[in-house]
C-alpha cells in the first residue's frame, strides 16, 4: 500500500459565499431613555453610554445610566401599579402575558438581528434558540396565570410584590423572558436591568411592552452598570432578588441582602462535566461536546467545559472532535452560515486569552482549530487543551469562552468523584448507549441540570438552576413559578 | 485491499443515537448557499447524478434516449458537465455501452436479483458476469436483507467478497435498502460488513421501497466510511439514491459530504446520487441563477 496521509481535508473545495442576514427592516434609535411607568424617560444624571457591535468594534447606540434617584423612581413605579396588577384576574393577566408572546413572535426578526449586532452571537442561534426560546416562556408562564391555585393545591399562593432582576449579557432577551414571564403570572411587578454590554434587546422588549398595553409600571427597565444593579439590591422597597450572573457578585448580594426579609434566586458561574463513556455513540457525542462548549462562543453559565472521556475511546473522540471543529464557521456573526460568532466584549476577550496563556503556561497540550480570524472585532479560536488534570487552573475556574479542558477517566467512581470535585454545581452531561448508566450517574452528580445523550436543551416547562457556588432557586418550570410568590 | 486489515467483530459497531443524527442534519439544512457557491455546487451535483432507469417496461429504445440525455444535459447553456453514469439492468448494458461510447459516461449495472436479492448464490454470480462482460464499468449489487436481518453477518460478508471478486474491474456498490433495515445501528453495522467485505461505494436503496434515502441514513453511511478509511486508509464511496429529486436537497447533501468527509469525496469518483428527475430541476435552478428568471419545464428535455 501506497505510504498516503490519512487525513479528511475540510473546507478545501468548496467555501460557501457570504450569506449575511438583512438589517435594513430594524429600527434602533441613537439614544434610549429608561422604561419607567410605562414611559421612556431621561435618566436623572443626563449621562448616557455606548454600547458597541463587538464584531465591528462600531457604536451602535448609547443608553441612559441610571442612579439611585433612577432605580428609586423605577421601584416606586412598580410598587405603585402591585396593587392593580396583583388583584388582576389570573385569566386577564395570562392575557397581557400572551399578548406579550405574540409580539415577541411577530418582531422575531427584528429581536434576532438586534441581539446578534449587540452581542456578538451567531445570527443562527439568536434566530433559532434565543428569540423562539423567549417567546416560549412568555406562552408557557401566560397558561399558569390563571391556575396558580391548581399549581399549588391547598397552599393559598401570593405574590411577592415588586422583583428586582438583574440579568447578563450572555442571552439578553432570553434571560429577560425567563425573569420576567413567571413574575408576570404569578402577580408581581418588575424593575429589570440588562447587561451593560447587551442592553439593546431588553430596550426593545420594553417598546414592545408599552406597545402591548401592559398597564404602566408593571414592568420597568432600567440600564446601567454595577452601581444601579447594586442600587436595585439595596432597595428598601424590593421583595425580591433574582440574579444570574458572577459567582461573585452573587456573593455580594447575599452579603448585601443579609438581614432583609429580600427573597432571592441566584443563578451563577459553572464549570460543568460532560461525561463520555466508551459505549457512548461517539460521533453524537462528539457533536454534543461541540454544542456544550462551542454554543454562544462557550458564554453560557452551563457550558460543558470539563469533558471526562473514558481512556479507552480518548483517541478517536478527540481525532472526531478535533476534525469537527475544523468544520466550524468562525467570523460574521451575522452570516447565516457561522458557527462561533465574536467574544461580547474586548474585557472578555482578554480575560479568555489569559486563561488560554495559563493553560499553556501549566504544560496543557494546546489545540485549536485552523480557521482564520476577522481582522476587526472580538473573536477566539475554538481550542481545546488535552492532557490536563483537576489541578490545573484551567480546570477548576470559569472561562466563559470556547474553551474546553479534556481529561480521560477509567472508572464510573473516578468519574463521580472528579465531576463534584468543583465549587460549582450547575449542569453535566452523560453519555452512554446505557439506560441504567445513566440514572446511576444521575443521582450521584451534584448538578442541578443532568443532560443524558444530549447537552444545552432548554425549555420553558424544566427547571434550571444550581448547586453549592452554582446559586440557589429553580428557574422555569413549576419551582420557577413558585419562586415568584409566598404561600 | 492491505493484507493487515483486521476484520472487526461486527456484532459489536458503534452505536448510533437516532436524536443526535437528526439534530446534526437539522444543522446542514439550514446552511445558507448563494451566489457562486450554489453555482458550484449545482454543477458538481450534476457531475454526480448516476441517470437511472430501472423500470420492467425499459426497452433499448428508451434507454438510447436516456443516454444521450446523460451526455447533452441542457446543450443551451455551454460549460455543464455530464452526469456521472446511467444506471440500468443488466440486460440494457450492452445498449447503453453503445449509445454512450466516446461520452465518458460510465455505464452502471443492477446485479444480484435485483432488487430483492431473493435468489441462488449461482444466479447472483452469474448476472453480474453478464453485466460485466457486456461491458458495465460499475455494478450496483443488493444486499440479502434477510440474512441480514437473521444476524447472519458472515453470509452477507462472504456474498459480497464473492460478487466484487466476480466483478473484476467494474467498480461495486453495494446497495443495503435501508427502507428494509429499520434502525440506524443496523444501517451502521451493514455499511461496515460492506466495506471491510471489498465495496467501493455503499448505497442506501433500490429506489422500489419507501423510504428510501434519507439524510439521517446517508449520514450514519458517512461516518462509517470515515471511520473506515482512517482505520484503513482506504476511501469507500457513497451513493443515496431514490428520493432525491430537488436542487436544494441534493446541495444540503453536499453540504453534508463537505463537513463530514471533507473535500476529498466532493467529485463524482467519490459521490453520486441516484436519481431519475434530479437533473433537470438543477439545469432549471442553473438557468434561473443565469437569466434571474424561473423558465417552464418544458423548455428542460424529458428522457
Amino acid at each position: 500500500m501506497s505510504k498516503k496521509e490519512v487525513k479528511l481535508k475540510f473546507n478545501a473545495a468548496w467555501d460557501l459565499a457570504p450569506a449575511p442576514e438583512d438589517s435594513k427592516h430594524v429600527s434602533i434609535k441613537k439614544q434610549y431613555d429608561l422604561f419607567i411607568n410605562g414611559e421612556f424617560v431621561k435618566p436623572n444624571s443626563k449621562k448616557y453610554f455606548a454600547t458597541y457591535n463587538p464584531a465591528t468594534d462600531e457604536k451602535i447606540s448609547e443608553v441612559a445610566d441610571a442612579d439611585e434617584k433612577d432605580v428609586d423612581k423605577a421601584v416606586k413605579a412598580a410598587r405603585a401599579a402591585f396593587g392593580k396588577w396583583s388583584k388582576l384576574s389570573g385569566k386577564e393577566r395570562g392575557k397581557y402575558i400572551y399578548r406579550i408572546a405574540r409580539l415577541i413572535q411577530e418582531r422575531a426578526r427584528e429581536f434576532a438581528v438586534i441581539e446578534t449586532m449587540d452581542g456578538g452571537k451567531p445570527i443562527r442561534e439568536s434566530r433559532d434558540i434565543d428569540v423562539p426560546l423567549a417567546a416560549n416562556h412568555f406562552f408557557y408562564y401566560a397558561g399558569w396565570a390563571d391556575k396558580l391555585e391548581y399549581a399549588f393545591p391547598n397552599r393559598n399562593p401570593k405574590p411577592l410584590g415588586v422583583a428586582g432582576q438583574i440579568i447578563p449579557w450572555n442571552f439578553p432577551l432570553l434571560m429577560a423572558a425567563w425573569k420576567i414571564a413567571p413574575a408576570l403570572a404569578a402577580g408581581n411587578t418588575v424593575v429589570l436591568k440588562p447587561a451593560e454590554t447587551t442592553p439593546l434587546t431588553a430596550l426593545k422588549l420594553a417598546e414592545l411592552i408599552r406597545d402591548s398595553g401592559l398597564p404602566k409600571g408593571v414592568v420597568n427597565i432600567i440600564t446601567g452598570a454595577g452601581k444601579t444593579g447594586a442600587a436595585i439590591v439595596n432597595h428598601p422597597d424590593i421583595n425580591k432578588i433574582a440574579f444570574t450572573g458572577s459567582t461573585n457578585v452573587g456573593k455580594w448580594i447575599q452579603k448585601s441582602i443579609a438581614g432583609t426579609d429580600k427573597k432571592c434566586t441566584l443563578e451563577l458561574g459553572g464549570k460543568a462535566a460532560n461525561i463520555i463513556f466508551e459505549d457512548a455513540p461517539l460521533d453524537q457525542a462528539v457533536e454534543g461536546i461541540i454544542n456544550g462548549i462551542f454554543f454562544n462562543q462557550g458564554h453560557v453559565c452551563c457550558a460543558g467545559s470539563r469533558l471526562f472521556v473514558q481512556e479507552s475511546v480518548a483517541d478517536i473522540v478527540i481525532r472526531k472532535l478535533k476534525d469537527r471543529m475544523e468544520t466550524l464557521k468562525v467570523g460574521d456573526p451575522m452570516d447565516k452560515n457561522t458557527d462561533i460568532g465574536a467574544i461580547n466584549s474586548k474585557q472578555q476577550l482578554l480575560k479568555i486569552q489569559e486563561y488560554i496563556e495559563i493553560g499553556k503556561n501549566e504544560g496543557g497540550e494546546i489545540y485549536q482549530s485552523s480557521c482564520s480570524l476577522p481582522k476587526k472585532g472580538n473573536f477566539c479560536k475554538p481550542t481545546i487543551f488535552l492532557n490536563v488534570s483537576q489541578s490545573h487552573r484551567i480546570v477548576q475556574e470559569e472561562i466563559f469562552g470556547p474553551v474546553l479542558a479534556i481529561q480521560t477517566f477509567r472508572t464510573i467512581e473516578e468519574v463521580i468523584e472528579k465531576a463534584n470535585n468543583i465549587p460549582y454545581g450547575l449542569s453535566a452531561g452523560v453519555w452512554t448507549d446505557k439506560g441504567s448508566k445513566i440514572f446511576n450517574l444521575t443521582s450521584k452528580l451534584k448538578a442541578g441540570v443532568v443532560w443524558a445523550n444530549t447537552y444545552n436543551k432548554f425549555d420553558p416547562t424544566s427547571p434550571f438552576g444550581g448547586y453549592k457556588e452554582s446559586g440557589f432557586g429553580r428557574e422555569g418550570g413549576l419551582h420557577g413559578l413558585g419562586a415568584y410568590l409566598q404561600f | 485491499m492491505s493484507t493487515k486489515t483486521t476484520i472487526p467483530d461486527f456484532r459489536v459497531t458503534p452505536s448510533i443515537d437516532q436524536v443526535g443524527i437528526e439534530e446534526r442534519v437539522a444543522r446542514f439544512t439550514t446552511r445558507s448557499i448563494k451566489k457562486e457557491s450554489k453555482m458550484q455546487g449545482m454543477k458538481m451535483v450534476l457531475s454526480m447524478i448516476d441517470l437511472t432507469t430501472l423500470e420492467g417496461k425499459d426497452t433499448e429504445g428508451k434507454v438510447q434516449q436516456m443516454c444521450y440525455k446523460a451526455a447533452h444535459l441542457h446543450d443551451v447553456i455551454p460549460g455543464l458537465p455530464t452526469v456521472a453514469a446511467v444506471c440500468v439492468y443488466p440486460s440494457m448494458v450492452k445498449t447503453a455501452k453503445e449509445a454512450l461510447k466516446g461520452t465518458g459516461v460510465k455505464v452502471a449495472s443492477v446485479s444480484t436479483a435485483f432488487p430483492s436479492g431473493q435468489s441462488t448464490h449461482e444466479i447472483k454470480i452469474a448476472d453480474t458476469k453478464f453485466a460485466v462482460d457486456n461491458g458495465a464499468d460499475e455494478i450496483d449489487m443488493v444486499i440479502s436483507r434477510g440474512e441480514f436481518l437473521k444476524g447472519n453477518y458472515n453470509f452477507v460478508f462472504d456474498e459480497i467478497a464473492s460478487i466484487k471478486e466476480a466483478c473484476g474491474k467494474a467498480r461495486l456498490k453495494v446497495i443495503f435498502e435501508t427502507g428494509e433495515l429499520s434502525t440506524l445501528d443496523n444501517i451502521r453495522k451493514v455499511s461496515d460488513i460492506a466495506m471491510y467485505a471489498g465495496a467501493d461505494f455503499i448505497k442506501t436503496s433500490t429506489g422500489k421501497i419507501s423510504p428510501a434515502a434519507t439524510m439521517p441514513v446517508t449520514l450514519v453511511m458517512l461516518e462509517a466510511i470515515r471511520d473506515y478509511y482512517y482505520a484503513t486508509g482506504r476511501m469507500v464511496g457513497m451513493k443515496p439514491a431514490g428520493g432525491i429529486s430537488t436542487s436544494k436537497l441534493a446541495l444540503q447533501y453536499l453540504i453534508m459530504v463537505n463537513e463530514t468527509l471533507g473535500a476529498d469525496w466532493l467529485s463524482n469518483e467519490w459521490f453520486r446520487f441516484g436519481a431519475s428527475s434530479l437533473a433537470n430541476d438543477v439545469l432549471m435552478q442553473i438557468a434561473k441563477q443565469n437569466t434571474g428568471v424561473y423558465q417552464s419545464s418544458d423548455y428542460f428535455s424529458k428522457d
